[in-house]
Order: C-alpha cells, then sequence, then structure tokens
C-alpha cells in the first residue's frame, strides 16, 4: 500500500490526465487542434499507476493514444497542449502533434502513429539498460488492437529470452477503433499469455489505479532485479469515441458505455480515498481546483505561444554536428 | 453527365467487378461493416457478407502475406491499407514476394492482388499518415503503380487494377478523395500506361502526379491570362509510365516541369527527367525543372505542413522562371 502522500499524488495525477484531456477535446471541437485526438479518458489510472514507479531515466514507449502516458511520465500539461496547438513552445516543437510527442529529458520517448512499433522499443530500451548494467527499465503501453499484431509476438519473445528489464502494459479497452477484441483475437485474454513466451503475466482491473500501482511494482522490481520481463493485461475502455469528432455509435452499445462509466477510475479512487479516511472532501477539492487552475494555465499558454518558423522546417532531417 | 466524388468512383467500380467475380475479396480494418475509414467499402458488407468484406486484425505483414498466398491460389485480393503508411510493415512480403513471384515461377503463377491506400500531405496529419511512397514502389520490376487525380480516372483504372494480374499499388490522394467530378456510367477500363492532357498548351510542358494535377491546371489556366500557354500532362500511371506522351508534348514545347508532391531525390521527376534527356535532348529549349515537396518527414504543425508542399504560388513561380530560361 503507497505511503499517503503517494495516494494523493495518484489522484492528482489523473486528474491532470482527465482535466488536460477533456481541454484538448473542447479545443478540438474549437478547431484549435489540426490532426487526430486520441483521449484517454477513462483509462487514466494505468498511466498513473505505473509512471509512480518510474524514474526520469526509464524510458516509456507509447501509441496514438499517449497524451496520458506522456503526461503522467512528466511532460507538463502546457507542453502536451502546446504541441496539440502545433505551436513552437510544444513537447515537439510543432513537429508532432497528438500522435508524435516527445520528451526524452524526462525519459518520454515517443507516442506514435503506427500501431506497434512501441513493443519492440521498449524492448530495445531493456536491451540497452542490460548492456549498459543500469538498473533502468523500458515501458511498452499499447492497446488491445496491437496485441494481434507481429510486433507483440516477436518482441515478447526477445524480452522473454533475454530476460530484459521491460514492462508490457497492455490497455485492453475491449475495442480497437470499432473492432471488438473478442472478434480479432482467437484468445480473448492477453493477462495469461505469459507462459507462451517464458514470461511472467498478470490481469489487472484497469479502472483501479491502485491495483495497477501494485501490479506495475513487482513488474518493475523484478526488472530492475534482473529478473526480466512482465506483460501486465490492464482491463479498462474508453469512455470517448476512438478519436474526436469521430462517430462513436453503431459498433457499441450506449448502455455498455454508461455501465463502464460507472466504473470510472476517477470517481472510484475519490470514493475510496474518502472511505478509508485517507484524505477529507477539502483536500481532494483542494487538488481538483489546483488541477483546473493548471490545465487552465496551459491552455492559454499553448494559445498565446508562437507558431513554429516555416524556414526551420527542414531542422532536424539529420543530426546537425 | 453525373457527378460522382473520387471514392464514390472507385466504390462503384469495385461493387460491380464484385458482383461479377466472386473470386474478389477486400481485407482491412474497418472495411466491413464500418464500410472503411475513408468511405472506401460502403454498402459492400451487406451485399457481400463477411468473407469478401473481412475486417482483420492489426496485422499487416499478416493479411498482406496471407493475401499474396490468396493470390497466388486463384483469388484475387484487394487490400485496403486505409492510409498507405501503414504497408511498410509489410514491406518485405511486398517486395520478397509479392513482386517477384510470377518471375520466381517464371510465369506460372500470378499475383492478381490490389494494394490501395490514401496518400499525401495534408490536415496535419503528421508523419506517420501523410506518407505517399509512390517512387519506392516504382523503382521495383514487378508492380503497378496508379495515382489517379480525377474521379472518372479513378473509376476506369480501378477496373483495369481489378482485371489485372500483376500486383497493383492504387493510390488516392486524401486531398482528392471527396473532389466531385463527372464519371461515366457503367463498366470502363482505362489502360494502365497512358497519359491524359489534362490541359493543352504549346508554351511549356508540365507533368504534375496527383493532387498536383488539378493545382497545375488552375495555375496555367490563371498564366493563360497573361499569355501563356502551358500544357499539363497526368501520367496517371507512374509504373508504366507513358513517356510517349511527355515527349510528344516536349518536343512541341521545348520546355518542361515536373510537379510533384513526394521528394525529389531519385524520384518521379528525375526518372522522366532522365528519359526526356535521353530520348528528347534536341527537343529541349532549357533545362528540366523539378518542383517537389520539401525533402523531410511531414511536421504536424499547419504553418510547417504548408511549408513542404508545392503551392499554387510555388507552381506559378517555377512556370514563370521556366519561360525565362
Ligand atoms: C500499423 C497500423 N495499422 C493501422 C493503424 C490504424 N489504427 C490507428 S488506431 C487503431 C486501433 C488501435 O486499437 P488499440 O491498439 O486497441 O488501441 P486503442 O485505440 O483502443 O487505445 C488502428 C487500427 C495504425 N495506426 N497503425
Ligand atoms: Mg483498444
Amino acid at each position: 500500500m503507497p505511503q499517503s502522500e503517494q495516494l494523493l499524488s495518484l489522484y492528482r495525477q489523473m486528474l491532470i490526465i482527465r482535466y488536460t484531456e477533456e481541454q484538448l477535446a473542447r479545443s478540438h471541437q474549437m478547431g484549435l487542434i489540426h490532426g487526430a485526438c486520441h483521449t484517454y479518458v477513462g483509462e487514466e489510472a494505468i498511466a498513473t499507476g505505473v509512471c509512480a514507479h518510474l524514474r526520469p531515466d526509464d524510458a516509456v514507449f507509447s501509441t496514438h493514444r499517449g497524451h496520458g502516458h506522456a503526461l503522467a511520465k512528466g511532460v507538463s500539461p502546457r507542453e502536451v497542449v502546446a504541441e496539440l496547438f502545433g505551436r513552437a513552445t510544444g513537447c515537439s516543437q510543432g513537429r508532432g502533434g497528438s500522435m508524435h510527442l516527445f520528451k526524452p529529458e524526462v525519459g518520454m520517448m515517443g507516442t506514435s502513429g503506427i500501431v506497434g512499433p512501441c513493443i519492440l522499443q521498449a524492448t530495445g530500451a531493456g536491451y540497452s539498460f542490460k548492456l549498459l548494467k543500469s538498473d533502468q527499465v523500458g515501458v511498452a503501453f499499447f492497446g488491445d488492437g496491437a496485441v494481434n499484431n507481429g510486433a507483440f509476438h516477436e518482441g515478447l519473445n526477445l524480452a522473454s529470452i533475454w530476460k530484459l528489464p521491460t514492462l508490457f502494459v497492455c490497455e485492453n479497452n475491449l475495442y480497437a477503433t470499432e473492432v471488438p477484441f473478442s472478434y480479432s483475437s482467437g484468445n480473448p485474454h492477453v493477462g495469461n499469455r505469459g507462459p507462451a513466451y517464458g514470461m511472467e503475466s498478470l490481469t489487472v482491473d484497469g479502472n483501479d489505479v491502485l491495483a495497477v500501482y501494485e501490479a506495475a511494482e513487482e513488474a518493475v522490481q523484478r526488472a530492475r532485479g534482473g529478473e526480466g520481463p512482465t506483460l501486465i493485461e490492464c482491463r479498462t475502455y474508453r469512455t470517448r469515441a476512438h478519436s474526436e469528432g469521430m462517430r462513436d455509435a453503431g459498433y457499441r452499445t450506449q448502455e455498455e458505455v454508461e455501465a463502464w462509466k460507472e466504473r470510472d477510475p476517477i470517481t472510484r479512487y475519490n470514493e475510496w480515498l474518502l472511505e478509508n479516511e485517507e484524505a477529507g472532501p477539502e483536500t481532494l477539492a483542494g487538488i481538483e481546483a489546483e488541477v483546473k487552475e493548471m490545465v487552465a494555465d496551459a491552455e492559454e499558454f499553448a494559445r498565446n505561444s508562437p507558431w513554429p518558423e516555416p524556414d526551420t522546417v527542414s531542422e532536424h532531417v539529420f543530426n546537425q554536428r | 453527365m453525373r457527378e460522382l466524388t473520387y471514392v464514390e468512383a472507385t466504390l462503384e467500380a469495385l461493387d460491380s467487378a464484385m458482383a461479377r467475380d466472386p473470386s474478389i475479396f477486400v481485407v482491412g480494418e474497418g472495411i466491413g461493416e464500418r464500410g472503411g475509414n475513408f468511405n472506401t467499402t460502403v454498402g459492400l458488407y451487406d451485399k457481400y457478407g463477411p468473407e469478401r468484406l473481412c475486417d482483420t486484425p492489426i496485422s499487416e505483414r499478416g493479411f498482406v502475406g496471407m493475401c499474396a498466398g490468396a493470390a497466388m491460389t486463384g483469388t484475387r485480393p484487394v487490400v485496403d491499407f486505409m492510409f498507405l503508411d501503414f504497408i511498410l510493415d509489410a514491406f518485405g512480403e511486398l517486395v520478397n514476394q509479392i513482386a517477384k513471384m510470377q518471375y520466381m515461377s517464371s510465369g506460372r503463377l500470378k499475383m492478381p492482388i490490389l494494394l490501395r491506400g490514401a496518400i499525401g500531405i495534408g490536415h496535419s496529419a503528421a508523419t506517420h499518415h501523410s506518407g505517399s511512397y509512390y517512387p519506392i514502389f516504382a523503382h521495383l520490376p514487378g508492380f503497378r503503380v496508379v495515382v489517379p487525380a480525377i474521379p472518372s480516372d479513378a473509376k476506369g483504372l480501378f477496373t483495369t487494377a481489378l482485371q489485372s494480374d500483376d500486383p497493383v499499388l492504387f493510390l488516392e490522394h486524401k486531398s482528392l478523395l471527396f473532389n466531385r467530378g463527372e464519371v461515366p456510367e457503367g463498366e470502363y477500363a482505362i489502360p494502365f500506361g497512358q497519359a491524359r492532357i489534362a490541359r493543352e498548351g504549346s508554351d511549356c510542358t508540365l507533368v504534375a502526379i496527383g493532387s498536383m494535377v488539378d493545382k497545375s491546371v488552375a495555375v496555367c489556366d490563371k498564366l493563360a491570362e497573361d499569355g501563356v500557354s502551358a500544357e499539363v500532362i497526368d501520367p496517371r500511371t507512374i509504373a508504366p509510365l507513358d513517356m510517349e506522351t511527355i515527349l510528344e508534348s516536349v518536343s512541341k514545347t521545348g520546355r518542361l516541369l515536373i510537379v510533384d508532391e513526394t521528394f525529389q531525390p531519385c524520384g518521379v521527376g528525375a526518372e522522366i527527367a532522365a528519359q526526356v534527356i535521353d530520348q528528347g535532348f534536341d527537343d529541349l529549349d532549357a533545362p528540366i525543372r523539378r518542383l517537389n515537396g520539401a525533402h523531410v518527414p511531414t511536421p504536424y504543425s499547419p504553418p510547417l505542413e504548408l511549408a513542404i508542399v508545392p503551392e499554387p504560388d510555388d507552381i506559378e513561380q517555377s512556370v514563370r522562371d521556366l519561360l525565362a530560361e
């Protein structure tokens, strides 16, 4: 069980993600975000519970739905919102947008527009860290859809045979765009696939931040201790459309969405904190107000930030030394 | 004549071919009930069912390799990548297997596979959703590479692609998909390797590709007010490439500009220029010029994105420079 202070910081981190995502959704409606925008609403407990155990020098590799991973790994809301606004002050200086968020200074090695590569890259980070005899870890976050990609099979096997310090965190939100995992996968479970690769694996409630926190704690310890990789399946649900502005009907029922909203990770955790007297209502309200303020500031910062200069467009194709 | 969008035009071609030929099936992500991310298969699932409109997992290498096997054994797969960028995950299957299979089997096997996807820069899709890559495929022996610019061509070329026993890359620029244009009813086929003269002229020749065709025609229409008579050629297919039409035009105009959104180095323009120098050197009155997108991965931010694509002003300037040579 985490310390009291840590308990509150999990709450705060989930709120940072939630409020930032809700802000991004509003900004998207206003036309301030230019490309696609996949939000993490409903899945905040996963990035929060895992990244709580990571240091800035641990390496996170993420997906198209990566705002939450970037925020939990320590990229500020200012830099995330500014990037989606296409501004020079964004974490990728306007080159990336939603699906290309980079901040290696804090171990955010990138979100990706291509499903799959993050699994292999986190494996590669594990290889580096093993070779360098450091106790850093590599972490891949990916969806259920990525489990059906060849990268999953190859990455897990490589990490297993070389006992690499890597965490494979599958965010199983039951759908890949509109395709149910139960249709696209011959085995509807992910958390029981570890033995097929010779690695530890488990399934947790991805909407329970403490369950994720505990599973990740053990996996990170295993990795840092040189005992190899872990596959963690987090069962969760995205409560907004696949991507902002996309239709969100025809493939799932409103009842299903509502049922999962009942299991909202933030509401549940809020209730848990109160019931267990880990925090009073004023404390939690104080955190909410502080985070709201932080996100409003991020939006304002982004809106007032300069555009990148067009004549810098060819910079960074190569290392300029 | 009635008008259709570019996507509706290919859908019509696909629908009538599927009605006639039960060996055609489509695979891809979201192409079943959902009708395709870009509406490429709307309505077909209800008509032809889940076996012929096969929704796949996100397994590009897997389903491309699988379709190679299917194409070798009597069926005609259509692989719909939504964004063409995702084809790259299957590159080994494409280059080592699909492109070479007919040759390796000394013609005893066929490879009737149609690979389609949306290409091109626009709408801040950023660098994993903006690729075109056709010069890469045109470089390799064994592929047909099709880049239609207008709805009626899209339909006629799609029909040819569905009849071809060779692997065809059918590449649809995202900025064209919802353009409307006159499209003849009924089935018709436009042969590969036949360019279209999009605009006639006598002072200079522009070869424009994909999304650059309409842009170039509009620029040349405007330049006509200043007395410039420019010809615009749309090759329609990059492989095979109709050099005859290009050479004929250059013999008339003596000046050539190639306008292409994809990268300049080792690109389509370089190939066209080399062939014109080879076969039409004496017809040239000026150096051959190329206008391309910048040689950078596609950036996200609108001002950066705008800076890398040839815009009408750039085309106009290039034409004026060419005429001043
Ligand atoms: C290689 C590749 N193929 C297809 C796509 C298009 N695509 C983007 S997101 C997505 C669904 C991903 O589902 P999942 O992995 O479950 O993540 P979720 O969106 O549910 O978080 C697809 C098919 C892609 N980005 N990359
Ligand atoms: Mg999913």
